[in-house]
Parts: structure tokens; C-alpha cells; sequence
């Protein structure tokens, strides 16, 4: 019993950076309609640009977050100048093609230049209170992975009064319900866009950091952190931002529970078997508009 | 609002020519708004009214003419900056932002400066003229009923501090006591020296309100006048006022 209490806990602990890593993928997909399929790609390089603060820097681990974080900002603006601004031009149809070769293309770019920049190997950052564990009611809890859930928690508040309270915020919530009457409001889409696939490609690099700091990263992490930020938007469903972090920790713990019952290369399938489920059961998703 | 304005912008549309996909086209239209007027816009389904009133609200570029407004051609100017202008839409179907309540929407429609610098004034006047919507000002606009979401709709767009205001059917799917009531406070709102250019199916309505109308059929204006003259007109009389209103 213990044990599948401590397999849970560790479920739920990861679960937070599920979370977090699909709440970017969530907005992008839900204001531009875009599919960005290199999502995890830029978790992966949010991880190495806090291996790189830490590494030649000697910034702490999570410290780095705030340089980070603005970095990640600047390279959504970037990316969406280059790329993605073209694709939302295009009609719906349209847009989800081309946006499919374009996230691709970016995704093995990426990987590519990784592996060039970084070597094939898995890194993970040290942090003197690294080895930390708390105990509670006989469970184990990895100190720097308990910070990293309340970290991501914190980043999915303060992403929810963004797009609550800032003006521009709301112009992105009205962008990603209806873009026609957002445009009749005075809204300038396109600048919402931007705003939003920037806001999407920070939160990508706050959870590659966490997810460093917390586990490992390599080059090739990119394609899990996409599907698991997939199930979890299916799972949870657009237009929710604490949803999705809910979905996040119920997958977490979903893939712990299933693991713990039917052994460990059963992690992978629960994901799977979630998002054929809900698809067929519940489309919009558990808290989805 | 806009009662004090100096200028008395015109709107002036010139042999306009637009569609929307292949279908709807509206095939070299002219007509003309002056300031404080209320012009209704008539035409079966089809004739391209929608789509005229999309195209100068921006969301579509006309294929050919020009579209003026107070002296200046709005003919490649984008939609959130035709906002700015001065001319709002009130879309066919309301188009609101179902997941946010009622106060969010309205404040979104001051999102350009031109509405956020009178927005607190705005929000009391559209409470003044839908004192509903004030009693409901914290409910999801998915909650109300069609023709409070049609107040919404309005109110939205008068949070923009329009000088022309352009509904699309506003009376489509409402109840017919507020659809009286949503015409009446048109009247409120073009007393302060706002432009109307309205689309509406209701045509005994619209041409009682209005000061002059045009009617649209496949894409051209077939007929013009004041309401009055519309409203004798033989074959206005025969497509939309139907047999019965020939005696009348």
C-alpha cells in the first residue's frame, strides 16, 4: 500500500509539470488554432537554457527561471515572426497543414541543432539542496521536485490573472472565442497572436527548466513533453487554465496508478488509452467550453 | 458619447464591389450615410446586405469601388482600426463572448482608445438604455436570453463610442416586444448624433424608423428613397410588405 502511495505521490509531483507544459500548448492552440507540434522541443531548450545559466553562470537552478522565462518570451516573438504570423493568414484548413510541416520541420531543426550544441547525453542540473527529501506520513517527497510543482502551480496563477485581469489578456481570451468579433471590438488580432504564442513559448521554457531541475533533459525529450501536453489538452479541454493543471496532475498520477498495477512499461499506454477515451466519451474535454 | 463632435463624418461608398467566398457578392454599390442619419439597408436573403456591412466594417476588402469616411479612404484600413474611426458593427448572429459575462463584454467593445477614454461614461449610458443588462452585469452572456444578448450586442458596440453604428438583423430570433424595444432605444441613440445603418427584415419596422433606405437585390441597389417613398413603392410593397399590406 505504501508503495503505491509513494508511486502516487511522485505521479502527482510530475503531473504538475504536465500541467504546465500543456497550458502553453493549450493557449497557442486555442487563440491561433495552430498545432505547434515543436511544443516540447521548446521545453527541451528551455531545460538547456537553464543548464547553460547554471552550468557557465552559476545561477541556481530555479533562479534561473528569471532569465529564462524572458528569453523564452523573446525567442515565441521571434519564432512567430518567422513562421507562425504566415500561418494564421492562412483559412482554418489551411492553417492546420501548414502549421503541421512548419511545427515539424521546427521540431527536427531544433532537435538537430541541440545535439550539435549540447551532445546526445542527458543532463540534469545540480542544486546543493538537490539530494533534499522531506518525509510525511512515511512518504518520501524530493525536495526539489516539491518546489517545482509549486512553482509551476504559481506560474498557472499567474498565467490565469494575466488573461483575467490584463486588457491585453482579455483581447487573447476574446481572440480565441470568436476572432471576427474580437476584430469588431477594436482588438488587434494579430498582435493577440503574437502575445499569445509568445505567453505560450514562455511557458514551454518555465517547464523545461522545471523539468531539468527536477528530472533530466536530453535532445530527444521534445516528442514526449508534445504528447503528454497533448493528452493533457484533450483531457482537459480548451479555455481553462486551471484545468489544464488539473489535468496535468490527473494524468501524473493516472500513469503512476497504472504503472504501480500493471508494471512499469504500462506508464506510457494510460496516456494513450485517456485520450481515446475522452475523444469518444467527452470531446470538449473535463472543464472544456 | 460623440453628441459634441466637431466633424460631421459622412460615410460614402462608391461602385463597391465584394464577396464573401464566391457566394453573396455585392456587385457596384453606391450609396451614402450623411451624419446623424438613419438609413435602412433592405433586400431579400442573399442580396449581399451582410456582406456589404462586413466589408465596411473592414473584415473584408472590397474587390473594387471605395469606401469613404469623413474625407478619408477606408478601402485597405483593417477592421480593428475602422473601430477606431468611429464605425462599429453589430454582427448578424450577435457574435458575443459566451464564456465572459456581461461587464466583460461590454468593456472589451472600448478595447480601441477611441472607447477606452469614454468608457466609464459608455458603461452608465448602455446601463441607462438596457437597465437589465445591469441587473445581470456579472452573468456569463451565455445565460441570457436572445434578446438581452442582443442588448449585449448593441451595448458592446456603443462602448466603442461609435459615430456610426451598423447593426445586421437585429430583431433575427428575439422576442417581438423587445425587438420594438431594441428599435426604440435606436431611436435614443441616433438622437445624440450617431449614424445608423440598419439591416433588418422587419421592413415595416426599419422604414418607420429610418429617414431614407436603400434596397439591395443580387448584389445592386434596385431602389432608393425616404421611408415614405419606400414604403408607397409598388414593388417594395409587393416583395416585402407581402399582399396583405397593398390595402393598407
Amino acid at each position: 500500500m505504501s508503495v503505491l502511495a509513494q508511486q502516487l505521490v511522485l505521479g502527482l509531483l510530475i503531473g504538475g509539470l504536465y500541467g504546465l507544459a500543456a497550458a502553453g500548448l493549450s493557449l497557442v492552440f486555442g487563440v491561433l488554432k495552430v498545432l505547434n507540434v515543436a511544443h516540447g522541443e521548446l521545453i527541451m531548450l528551455g531545460g538547456y537554457g537553464a543548464f547553460w545559466l547554471v552550468a557557465l553562470l552559476g545561477l541556481d537552478a530555479f533562479a534561473s527561471l528569471a532569465l529564462v522565462i524572458p528569453g523564452a518570451l523573446l525567442l515565441g516573438v521571434v519564432l512567430y515572426a518567422a513562421l507562425f504570423g504566415f500561418v494564421v493568414r492562412a483559412d482554418e484548413e489551411t492553417r492546420v497543414k501548414n502549421s503541421l510541416l512548419i511545427g515539424f520541420g521546427l521540431a527536427l531543426a531544433l532537435q538537430a541543432l541541440a545535439v550539435r550544441l549540447w551532445t546526445a547525453d542527458e543532463r540534469s542540473v545540480p542544486t546543493p539542496y538537490g539530494g533534499g527529501v522531506f518525509t510525511v506520513a512515511g512518504l518520501a517527497i524530493p525536495a526539489v521536485r516539491l518546489l517545482s510543482l509549486v512553482l509551476a502551480f504559481a506560474l498557472i496563477l499567474a498565467l490565469e490573472l494575466l488573461l483575467t485581469r490584463w486588457r491585453w489578456g482579455q483581447a487573447i481570451r476574446a481572440t480565441a472565442e470568436d476572432w471576427e468579433a474580437a476584430l469588431l471590438a477594436g482588438i488587434d488580432v494579430r498582435r493577440a497572436y503574437l502575445l499569445a504564442f509568445a505567453l505560450g513559448t514562455a511557458l514551454a521554457g518555465a517547464a523545461g527548466t522545471l523539468v531539468t531541475v527536477a528530472y533530466s533533459v536530453s535532445p530527444s525529450i521534445g516528442l514526449e513533453w508534445t504528447l503528454k501536453a497533448l493528452i493533457v489538452v484533450v483531457l482537459a479541454g480548451l479555455g481553462s487554465v486551471l484545468g489544464t493543471f488539473v489535468g496535468g496532475l490527473v494524468l501524473g498520477v493516472a500513469e503512476a496508478a497504472s504503472a504501480a498495477a500493471f508494471g512499469g512499461p504500462y506508464r506510457e499506454v494510460v496516456g494513450l488509452v485517456i485520450f481515446v477515451v475522452v475523444l469518444l466519451v467527452r470531446p470538449r474535454g473535463l472543464f472544456g467550453r | 458619447m460623440a453628441g459634441g463632435d466637431v466633424t460631421r463624418p459622412r460615410l460614402e461608398l462608391a461602385d463597391v464591389e465584394a464577396a464573401y467566398g464566391d457566394l453573396r457578392a455585392v456587385l457596384g454599390v453606391s450609396l451614402s450615410i450623411d451624419a446623424g442619419e438613419i438609413v435602412a439597408l433592405l433586400g431579400p436573403n442573399g442580396a449581399g446586405k451582410s456582406t456589404l456591412l462586413r466589408t465596411v466594417a473592414g473584415l473584408l476588402r472590397p474587390r473594387a469601388g471605395t469606401i469613404r469616411w469623413d474625407g478619408e479612404d477606408l478601402t485597405r484600413v483593417d477592421a480593428h482600426r475602422i473601430v477606431e474611426r468611429g464605425i462599429a458593427l453589430v454582427p448578424e448572429g450577435r457574435r458575443l463572448f459566451g464564456g465572459m459575462t456581461v461587464t466583460e463584454n461590454l468593456e472589451l467593445g472600448a478595447f480601441a482608445p477611441r472607447g477606452r477614454v469614454a468608457r466609464a461614461a459608455s458603461l452608465d449610458r448602455v446601463f441607462a438604455l438596457f437597465p437589465v443588462l445591469a441587473e445581470r452585469r456579472r452573468q456569463r452572456v451565455a445565460a441570457l436570453s436572445g434578446g438581452q444578448q442582443q442588448m449585449v450586442a448593441v451595448g458592446r458596440a456603443l462602448m466603442a463610442n461609435p459615430r456610426l453604428l451598423m447593426l445586421d438583423e437585429p430583431s433575427l430570433g428575439i422576442a417581438p416586444q423587445l425587438v420594438q424595444a431594441i428599435l426604440e432605444v435606436l431611436l435614443t441613440i441616433n438622437a445624440t448624433g450617431v449614424g445608423i445603418l440598419l439591416v433588418e427584415q422587419n421592413v415595416q419596422a426599419a422604414l418607420g424608423l429610418a429617414h431614407r433606405g436603400y434596397v439591395l437585390e443580387t448584389g445592386r441597389i434596385v431602389a432608393q428613397g425616404t421611408g415614405a417613398e419606400l414604403l408607397r413603392d409598388p414593388h417594395v410593397r409587393r416583395a416585402y410588405l407581402g399582399p396583405l399590406a397593398v390595402r393598407a
